[in-house]
C-alpha cells in the first residue's frame, strides 16, 4: 500500500480555508506524516466491535418546553463585525 | 505569609476567622501578579477593579466565599473577554456565564482573569497561542505544558490560589504535572459544558488547577452537577468530595498498566513515579501490574476524534456573527476563506485540515468509523483493569516541561507529549496529576507529575486516593 497522501490545497478549500503556499508547503509534509502514524490503527483488529461516540453517550434528552427570556436583539448583533438595525450585514450572495 | 500563596482551605480559615478579607486577598493578588507575571506571561488579562468589588460584597459564609480563581480563555465570564488566545476571536465580549462560573459564584467565588493557552485549546506547550508566550515558573526556558498553561503557571507561580482549565487530552493533568501542582480532569459528564468553546466535544470537560489535592476537592464540589444546558452532563448525584478524603489508601488495590512505562520516557520522570507507587505499598495498598493493551493506539485515536470534532466545531467563526472579518471580499466563498485563513493559526488549521479530511466521502469508514471502534476497545480496557483495581498509577507526561521551541516544527512529536493522558478523556474517566518530586535538568529542577486514575463518576475515590500520597509530602 502507498503512503497516505492528503492533498491540503483540495481539503482547505473544502472548509473554506485560505491558505498561502508557505503554510500549504509546510503542511503537506506535517500533515502526511501524521497520517502515516494514524495509519497504525489499521493494525487493529475492530470486527464486530461498535463504534463509541460519547464516553457516556445519552440520548433523548428533553427539557422543560417553557419560554425563557433568550438574548435581545443587541445582545445578539454586539459581536458582530458588521451590524445595523439589529441585522448581521453580509457580503452580497446572490446573484442578479 | 503572604495571602497570594495561601492553599485556599488556609484563606478561607483565615477568611472566616476575621485574620484577612476578600480585599485584601485580591490586593495581594495584584501584588504578587504584578510582581511575577511580566516573567511568567500566565494572564492575558485582569481587572483588579471588579474583583475588588465582588470582593467587597462576598458572602464569607459560602463554601468559596471571596476566593478569586483564574478563568482560561475558552470559558465564557459576562461581560469579559473570551478570546480563546486566537486571532480569530480579538475584541470579543462574552455576552454570559458559563454554568462553572455560575456555580463558582454560587459558591461565593470570584472569577477573575483571563489565562494563556494554546489557541481553541490545541497544542501541549500553549506555544500556540496567538497572543503570548507563557514560561515555566520553574525555568523561564521551559514551556508551561498545554492547553492550559496559563491556568497551571499561574497557580504554580503564586499568581493565584485556583485556576479553571479545560481538558481534551490532558491539558489541565498535562501542564499541572509541568508547572508542579495539581489538575484535575472529571469524568465525561460530570461538570457542565455550557459556555465552554467546544473544541472536541465528546472529550472535554473543564476542571481546576490548586496546589493542594484538598484545594481540588473544593473546586470540584462548587462546579459539579447536572445542569439543563448542557445535555451530556449526567444527572449523577454530586457526593461530598472531601468527607473521605483523608481515609487513606490501605486495602485498595491500585494498578500500574504496563504499557505506561515506556522505551524514550525520561529516566528520572521513571523513577518518581516508581517512588511515589513503592510509598503507596508503604501506606498499605496493595500494589497491581496491570495491563491497558490498546494504549499505544490512544495518540493516533484523539488525532482522529478530536480533529473531526474539531473540523465541524470550528465551522462557526464564519466572520458573521462575531470574531475577525477579512476586508474587500469579492463574495461568499472569497469572505470565508480569507476571513478563516486569517484569523486562525497554523495548528488549528492543520488540525481542522485534518479533521475535516478523515470524515470526507471516502474515508469516513477507514478513519473516523475504525477510530470509534477502537475507541470502545480503548474504554474496555479501563473497565476491564477497574475489574481488578481500585485506581490506576502512572506517570502524567513521559517527560518534564521541554524547551520553549524544541517541538514546535514537529507536530507528531508535540502530540506525544499526551501519550499518558488521552486515554482517560476517550475513556471518560477521571484523572488527576499531582507532584511527586522533580528531575534535574541542566542545574533545574522540574516537577515531575504523578497520574492517578479512577472509574467514571468515582472523583471522590480519586481525590482520596491523591490526597493520601500529598499528605506523606506535605509539611
Amino acid at each position: 500500500m502507498s503512503a497516505p497522501h492528503l492533498d491540503v490545497r483540495y481539503v482547505a478549500n473544502l472548509v473554506r480555508l485560505r491558505l498561502t503556499e508557505e503554510e500549504i508547503a509546510e503542511f503537506q509534509p506535517q500533515l502526511d506524516h501524521v497520517l502515516s502514524y494514524i495509519e497504525q490503527l489499521n493494525e487493529v483488529d475492530v470486527e464486530g466491535i461498535e463504534a463509541t461516540a460519547h464516553a457516556s453517550a445519552v440520548y433523548n434528552v428533553f427539557r422543560a418546553d417553557v419560554p425563557r427570556d433568550g438574548f435581545t436583539r443587541e445582545e445578539a448583533v454586539a459581536n458582530a463585525p458588521h451590524s445595523g438595525n439589529g441585522l448581521f450585514l453580509v457580503p452580497k450572495m446572490v446573484e442578479g | 505569609m503572604n495571602p497570594a500563596a495561601l492553599t485556599i482551605a488556609q484563606a478561607r480559615r483565615r477568611i472566616k476567622a476575621g485574620e484577612l478579607s476578600p480585599v485584601q486577598l485580591v490586593d495581594a493578588l495584584e501584588s504578587a501578579i504584578e510582581q511575577t507575571d511580566p516573567q511568567v506571561g500566565g494572564y492575558l488579562s485582569r481587572d483588579y477593579q471588579r474583583a475588588r468589588a465582588a470582593a467587597e460584597t462576598a458572602d464569607i459564609n459560602l463554601p468559596l466565599g471571596g476566593i478569586p480563581v483564574a478563568i482560561k480563555d475558552v470559558i465564557n465570564v459576562e461581560g469579559e473577554p473570551c478570546t480563546c488566545a486566537s486571532k480569530i476571536l480579538e475584541g470579543y465580549v462574552a455576552p454570559y456565564d458559563a454554568t462553572v462560573i455560575r456555580k463558582l459564584r454560587n459558591a461565593g467565588a470570584i472569577p477573575f482573569g483571563r489565562t494563556n493557552m494554546d489557541e481553541f485549546a490545541m497544542g501541549s506547550s500553549t506555544e500556540n497561542s496567538a497572543r503570548q508566550v507563557t514560561r515555566n515558573p520553574r525555568d523561564p526556558e521551559r514551556i508551561p505544558g498545554g492547553s492550559s498553561g496559563g491556568s497551571a503557571a499561574v497557580v504554580a507561580a503564586g499568581e493565584a490560589l485556583a485556576a479553571l482549565g479545560s481538558d481534551t487530552g490532558g491539558s489541565i493533568r498535562q501542564p499541572a504535572a509541568l508547572c508542579g501542582c495539581v489538575g484535575l480532569k472529571p469524568s465525561y459528564g460530570r461538570v457542565s459544558r455550557y459556555g465552554l468553546v467546544a473544541f472536541a466535544s465528546s472529550l472535554d470537560q473543564i476542571g481546576p488547577f490548586t496546589q493542594t489535592v484538598e484545594d481540588a476537592a473544593l473546586v470540584l464540589q462548587a462546579i459539579a452537577g447536572h445542569d439543563p444546558m448542557d445535555s451530556t452532563s449526567l444527572d449523577v448525584p454530586v457526593p461530598d468530595y472531601s468527607a473521605e478524603l483523608d481515609a487513606g489508601v490501605k486495602g485498595m488495590k491500585l494498578g500500574v498498566p504496563k504499557e505506561y512505562f515506556v522505551d524514550g520516557m525520561d529516566p528520572q520522570v521513571a523513577a518518581r513515579v516508581r517512588e511515589a507507587i513503592e510509598v503507596y505499598r508503604g501506606l498499605g495498598a496493595e500494589i497491581v501490574e496491570v495491563s491497558l493493551p490498546h494504549t499505544k493506539y490512544a495518540v493516533a485515536d484523539y488525532y482522529i476524534i478530536a480533529t473531526a470534532e474539531a473540523s465541524a466545531n470550528l465551522a462557526r467563526f464564519d466572520g458573521v456573527r462575531y470574531g475577525h472579518r477579512a476586508v474587500g471580499a469579492q463574495d461568499l466563498a472569497d469572505h470565508y476563506g480569507r476571513t478563516r485563513g486569517e484569523g486562525f493559526g497554523r495548528e488549528v488549521k492543520r488540525r481542522i485540515i485534518l479533521g475535516t479530511y478523515v470524515l470526507s466521502s471516502g474515508y469516513y469508514d477507514a478513519y473516523y468509523l475504525r477510530a470509534q471502534k477502537v475507541r470502545t476497545l480503548i474504554r474496555r480496557d479501563f473497565e476491564t483493569a477497574f475489574q481488578q483495581v481500585d485506581g490506576l498509577l502512572s506517570p502524567t507526561s513521559p517527560v518534564p516541561a521541554f524547551k520553549l521551541g524544541e517541538r514546535m516544527q514537529d507536530p507528531l512529536q508535540m502530540y506525544l507529549a499526551d501519550i499518558f493522558t488521552i486515554a482517560a478523556n476517550l475513556a471518560g474517566i477521571c484523572g488527576i496529576s499531582l507532584p511527586c518530586g522533580n528531575a534535574e535538568v541542566d542545574g533545574k529542577k522540574l516537577p515531575v507529575g504523578l497520574q492517578a486514575m479512577a472509574p467514571a463518576f468515582e472523583e471522590a475515590r480519586l481525590l482520596r486516593i491523591a490526597r493520601a500520597y500529598e499528605a506523606t509530602t506535605a509539611g
